[in-house]
């Protein structure tokens, strides 16, 4: 049997005859975001991965410290912090295997960093000096998108390929609340459940768009329940519990690797920095509320979980901040040199093969610089 | 030497051809798009296909222009050439913010590692009689964002080769079918396919002395009669049918001019902000000192896309063709 053969056939129904074409009910996300930390379930949690995540937390929460100074001092151009999310974008990473691929949003480079790209090369787009700094290929991450969800049918159509080849591979695609509103979301929802792609939607519902709170974003019962409507299940976790992230989306994958197709992940958490560090985020929120918020911080639930839990002593916190730092300290030794730039490689790729016109233009280019590199040698 | 017979061909069937060919010859090749598998496209340009390849290689899509092209952005990053429908012109336009954000910058972005093979073919023009939002010229959009190539044939021949050129292409391309010209029929052989055509070459269609019109797609067959027409004025038009948009061949535009001294370009596509402005302006740079007189559009007007009652006032055609060649200032050389 084919792959499209697999969907739902055609099937001539004579007018009484109608009945509902999938049982809605078992695709219902639970009433309650699932959570793991500090409930019973803990205890059956993999202690190694729970280290690991914590590990992984601590060194996403100072990278985003990090590239937030890089803004202020003038080595990045824009940071949209993930800071309070880590639990997501870490998770996001973990649960996928080489083959797998990811598709973030301009908000993910944590995920991008934890699946393996090389921090400078994941904020390349965000330093400037190109637009996607690494090879995708590579770890198998999509360029960062930033026109909100548009990546989403990439997704479903890379998953979709991979599985008309024959190929063991799930695309897991990153958006966030505001994207959810977006043409591209309905869409790419729609053509992974027809298509049944092995694809995992995660949205990290974080509060905001920018300014505007979900209230005024949507009036479905929660983003999960999106779901039903396409006929792909919906999940709905505590975002900041990173044990519970990991384990959901460990499900949702192997649901999607397993021919399930897609899933739709609703992550609640919340963005306590502001947008980005242009965004003034006083002007649309109370610190009382972000307070609240920093009471039920990922990298605290972890800790605590883990520290009651024998599995953790100040040694080892110590030696996870340590390791950040580490790497803090190497992102900004080497985001602080300059990057090379050629201004001739605005020409490399827009074809295959420039075209005549891009030829004499490129050509006019390369006067300019001569002629300035000429001059600044004259005035030397 | 054996004689193979020639017979008479519609577009619509080298059309199919090519498609047919292209699957054929590579497996990565996917056609999709609304409406192309079980019934073969609303023009039957896809007639057949999910028969002979199966409904994994031809494929009916949810009815979502965005995601049709969107989908096909992550089959082609997986390394499949997707040649997606788009139903009508007007219709293409969900898929806009893909085509301009993804597919023309995906290259550029990745520093050549992430090419997009991606052919979007769009049935475009008037003159078949269509309600609202079934004979847009959409041109000038696709033409005003780098990273795409735009390609339109105007002859049976060239409408395999070009959509076989286009399909190989690792570069995006918008295969802009003149709708108008679907039935139209000239010689060809289909167990002898025309050559591939390499994409960015113009042709002269027409030889002639007096001056040149300028035009693609559904406008080539117009000019051709208004050519004819011409010679009783005792004006022998050259016609150059450009094919490709993008690239653009300044070098036979410019040939031809040069050899005519006057131009006038055609399209249905408006005056105003359409490809005329820009091909007027590149013939005046580089043939100033040729020409005899200022370069001259025939365009569609202005305005929405008229009615189908109304069409063939607006659409260009061998009279209001004949009335600029009349004003490119004969009277200097009298």
């Amino acid at each position: 049997m084919t792959v499209m053969e697999q969907r739902g056939a055609y099937r001539p129904t004579p007018p009484p005859a109608w009945q509902p074409r999938t049982d809605p009910a078992p695709l219902l996300p639970d009433a309650e975001p699932h959570r793991v930390l500090g409930t019973e379930a803990a205890a059956k949690a993999d202690p190694e991965l729970l280290r690991r995540l914590y590990a992984e937390l601590v060194k996403g929460r100072r990278y985003n410290a990090q590239a937030t100074a890089l803004t202020k001092q003038g080595r990045l151009a824009v940071y949209p912090s993930s800071t309070g999310q880590e639990a997501c974008e870490v998770a996001a990473a973990l649960v996928l295997e080489e083959r797998d691929w990811l598709f973030p949003s301009y908000r993910d480079t944590l995920a991008v960093v934890a699946r393996g790209v090389d921090p400078v090369e994941a904020l390349t787009l965000l330093r400037g000096d190109w637009h996607t700094g690494y090879d995708p290929y590579e770890h198998r991450v999509a360029p960062l998108s930033t026109p909100l969800a548009t990546q989403l049918p990439h997704a479903v159509g890379l998953a979709h390929a991979a599985r008309l080849k024959g190929d063991d591979v799930v695309a897991l695609a990153m958006v966030g609340d505001g994207g959810t509103s977006e043409g591209d979301f309905h869409e790419a929802l729609n053509f992974a459940a027809v298509w049944q792609a092995p694809v995992v939607f995660l949205v990290q519902n974080n509060g905001f768009a920018i300014s505007v709170p979900l209230a005024k974003q949507t009036a479905a019962p929660s983003l999960a329940h999106k779901a039903v409507g396409y006929g792909m299940p919906g999940r709905l976790v505590d975002g900041n519990d990173a044990a519970a992230v990991h384990e959901v989306l460990t499900d949702a994958v192997r649901h999607a690797r397993s021919g399930g197709g897609p899933v739709l992940v609703e992550a609640i958490t919340y963005r306590v920095e502001a947008h980005t560090n242009a965004d003034d985020a006083t002007r649309y929120r109370g610190d009382a509320e972000v307070e609240t918020w920093k009471q039920h911080d990922p990298i605290q639930l972890l800790e605590r979980e883990l520290t009651a839990r024998g599995l953790l002593d100040e040694d080892g916190i110590a030696a996870a901040r340590q390791d950040a730092e580490t790497m803090a300290a190497s992102l900004r030794e080497r985001m602080n040199q300059d990057p090379a730039l050629d201004p001739m490689d605005l020409f490399a790729h827009v074809y295959a093969e420039p075209t005549p016109q891009l030829r004499e233009q490129q050509a006019q280019l390369r006067a300019e610089l001569e002629a300035e590199a000429e001059s600044e040698g004259t005035q030397r | 030497m054996t004689t193979v017979a020639v017979k008479p061909a519609t577009m619509a069937q080298a059309l199919t051809r090519a498609l047919r060919d292209a699957m054929a010859d590579d497996p990565s090749v996917h056609v999709m798009g609304e409406d192309v598998g079980t019934l073969g496209g609303v023009f039957r340009i896809t007639d057949g296909l999910a028969k002979e390849f199966g409904e994994d290689r031809c494929t009916d899509t949810p009815l979502a222009e965005a995601g049709i092209l969107g989908t096909a952005v992550g089959m082609a990053m997986y390394g499949l050439r997707p040649v997606v429908e788009m139903q009508f012109d007007a219709f293409a336009y969900p898929a806009f913010e893909q085509l301009v954000s993804h597919v023309s910058r995906m290259r550029n972005r990745t520093r050549g590692k992430m090419p997009l093979p991606v052919t979007i073919r769009i049935p475009y023009g008037g003159g078949i009689g269509g309600v609202e939002h079934h004979s847009d010229s959409s041109e000038a959009y696709y033409m005003a964002t780098p990273g795409l190539h735009v390609v339109t044939p105007a002859t049976v021949a060239d409408a395999y080769g070009l959509l076989r050129a286009a399909i190989a292409s690792d570069d995006p391309v918008v295969f802009l079918e003149p709708k108008r010209l679907y039935w139209s029929k000239d010689s060809w052989n289909p167990e002898e396919p025309a050559p591939v055509e390499p994409i960015g070459r113009a042709v002269v269609r027409r030889q002639g002395r007096s001056a040149t019109l300028i035009t693609y797609g559904p406008s080539v067959p117009v000019c051709l009669e208004a050519a004819e027409a011409a010679r009783a004025e005792g004006w022998d038009l050259e016609v150059v049918d450009l094919r490709s948009l993008v690239p653009f061949d300044d070098e036979t535009v410019a040939a031809s001019v040069r050899r005519t001294g006057r131009a006038v370009v055609v399209h249905e596509s408006g005056g105003f902000g359409g490809p005329g402005g820009e091909i007027a302006a590149r013939v005046t740079e580089r043939c100033f000192h040729y020409l005899e007189a200022p370069v001259l559009r025939v365009a569609g007007f202005d305005i929405p896309y008229p009615p189908p009652m109304l069409e063939r006032h607006h659409l260009p055609g061998v009279d209001r063709i004949l009335d600029a060649v009349g004003r490119l200032q004969w009277e200097a050389e009298g």
